[in-house]
């Protein structure tokens, strides 16, 4: 195995991408079992055990089912739209460090699809262009729900997005870098203290700011209680009534990685990445008790890291679907009332909050 | 206007406390019910593996039973088609010829006897009217569906029980362990 290390990267774009859509995948699995056990059922379990190739067949009845096209719909615009959206989602999880370095020999491979140092930005202007996929689907569709739904998605968007922006802004300048694998190497720290790996985690330093991104997260990624583009009760299926077949798939499994990459995004912001309490104190010990080497021990570290970063992500989309299954949705003007007159206050609060603390040096 | 019972509430309208115009106390209340239920016992039953327990009361399918000796206990008295609110049981009567004294048990048996589950009420009446101990109501076992509507006149065929005693119904007069184990010998 002699791969050279354009090679390994190259490995790991694609299991970045591969499990995007495998995690993707079976969240329309854990979302449906998640739902069933909250209202005291036990969900699917009748394809293959527990249910687990429910997902198997759903995709089997997409791709199956009639494609349909609108009368009077622009049929390129018509396809373009879900492909958008999944395009769009699919790449914002390329910067996402997903783990430190592994290192064998002279092979150094960034667990993480491409480092580049305005990361945060690029997922933010990736997550936006995900509502273009929204906006012409819905216009495409030719259907007065599809576009209310639409318009509803892009003005959602824009006014969360504001408030998100603003909570960044006070991650930033704790970090002084957009780069998500320096921001997440800023939080750890070798100290003597063993608790401290988990009080240099950005929540610790930015509570209100975490829950602003939460928020804010939950509307961006359209799920409930912020789901108004796809409101059924008022809006069929908003943006996506005329949709069928696998283009509507799309769009759910757009969603879906959409959540996956907030999830992801979070746990990097706020909960250290792929930072796990006694990170350290695992590598002296294996290296002093064990007789391991740097290398082999800071390996082990970055694989149990990986994992550590995936539980992490889990309990965020678990977070995200306790949440759907919990909270009804706002109506349309609480939604906005919401975000312009207390996120973007509150936000802006917070930059002021966090730029006095580091002023007189409270926090670092 | 005078209140019809006592349990009207008195309704204030007071403004929201900061707590309850934070709206974020509420959503972790609401969390911690469907956390709640979330480890409760889940109210499905996977069906086909699991059924949903009978009463022992229960009046599912017909049966028309066997004495001890194996013999129908029926005599097509037509007591049960007479106190059949449905008038679901139809049934022809015959005599019982020379040598078919171990096929039925009276001098008068049913040539055929048909009851149709489409009309019946499971209300349990032709049970009751039965003279002869020989129809009953399972409690373990309902008409099943079907496709076609010819499918649900039951005849001799499917009412009568086994002569067998491990597969004989539950209802009704039951073998004592001698008449059963006598009977087992017999259709060995």
């Amino acid at each position: 195995m002699t791969l050279p290390a354009l090679g390994w990267q190259g490995l790991v774009i694609f299991a970045v991408f591969g499990l995007s859509l495998l995690i993707a995948t079976y969240s329309t699995y854990a979302e449906r079992v998640i739902a069933a056990f909250l209202q005291d059922r036990v969900g699917p379990d009748r394809a293959g055990p527990f249910g687990l190739l429910q997902p198997l067949a759903d995709a089997v009845k997409m791709f199956t089912k009639e494609e349909f096209f609108p009368g009077g719909a622009s049929k390129a615009l018509f396809v373009f739209g879900p492909c958008l959206a999944m395009v769009t989602a699919l790449m914002s999880s390329a910067v996402i460090p997903f783990g430190n370095v592994l290192q064998f020999g002279d092979t150094v491979v960034h667990l993480q699809g491409i480092e580049i140092n305005v990361g945060m930005l690029y997922v933010f202007g990736m997550v936006s262009l995900g509502v273009y996929g929204i906006m012409i689907g819905g216009w495409a569709s030719n259907n007065k729900f599809s576009l209310l739904g639409a318009i509803r998605a892009a003005s959602q968007n824009i006014s969360y997005e504001l408030a998100m922006g603003l909570a960044l802004i006070a991650v930033l300048m704790i970090s002084g870098t957009l780069s998500l694998r320096e921001i997440t190497l800023q939080q750890s720290s070798e100290g003597a203290f063993v608790w401290r790996d988990i009080f240099n985690w950005n929540i610790m330093k930015q509570p209100l700011g975490f829950i602003i991104f939460l928020v804010c997260a939950f509307a961006e990624t359209n799920r409930t209680p912020f789901d108004l583009p796809e409101c059924e009760t008022e809006l069929v299926g908003g943006y996506h009534t005329e949709y069928s077949s696998m283009k509507l798939g799309l769009y759910l499994f757009a969603e879906y990685i959409n959540i996956f990459v907030a999830s992801a995004v979070m746990s990097v912001l706020y909960f250290g990445g792929f930072n796990f309490p006694f990170q350290y104190d695992l590598r002296n010990w294996l290296v002093s008790a064990q007789g391991l080497e740097l290398v082999t021990a800071q390996n082990i570290i970055t694989l149990v890291g990986v994992a550590g970063l995936f539980g992490k992500i889990f309990a965020f989309i678990f977070f995200f679907m306790w949440i759907r299954w919990t909270l009804p949705r706002f109506r349309y003007d609480q939604l906005m009332r919401l975000g312009w007159t207390i996120l973007i206050p509150l936000a802006i609060f917070n930059i002021l909050l966090t730029g006095g603390l580091i002023t007189f040096g409270i926090i670092k | 206007m005078q209140a019809l019972s006592t349990r009207a509430k008195v309704l204030e309208k007071k403004p929201m406390t900061l707590a309850e115009r934070a709206y974020l106390p509420a959503i972790f209340q609401g969390l911690s019910i469907t956390m709640r239920h979330f480890f409760m016992k889940k109210a499905t039953i996977r069906y086909p593996e699991e059924t949903r327990p009978f009463s022992p009361v229960f009046r599912g399918l017909h049966v028309l039973k066997r004495d001890e000796q194996g013999r129908e206990r029926c005599t097509a008295c037509g007591l049960c088609a007479v106190a059949c609110p449905a008038e679901a049981i139809t049934m022809v009567a015959g005599e019982r010829k020379k040598g078919e004294q171990n096929l039925y048990r009276e001098e008068k048996y049913a040539i055929s006897y048909e009851i149709n589950m489409l009309r019946c009420i499971f209300c349990g009446l032709c049970e009751e009217a039965c003279p002869k101990a020989a129809i009953y109501l399972q409690a373990d076992k309902i008409a099943p569906p079907r496709y076609e509507r010819d499918e649900f006149i039951y005849g001799k065929d499917r009412l009568v029980e086994a002569v067998a005693p491990e597969t004989r119904s539950k209802r009704g007069i039951q073998l004592t362990p001698e008449q059963a184990a006598k009977l087992k010998t017999q259709l060995a």
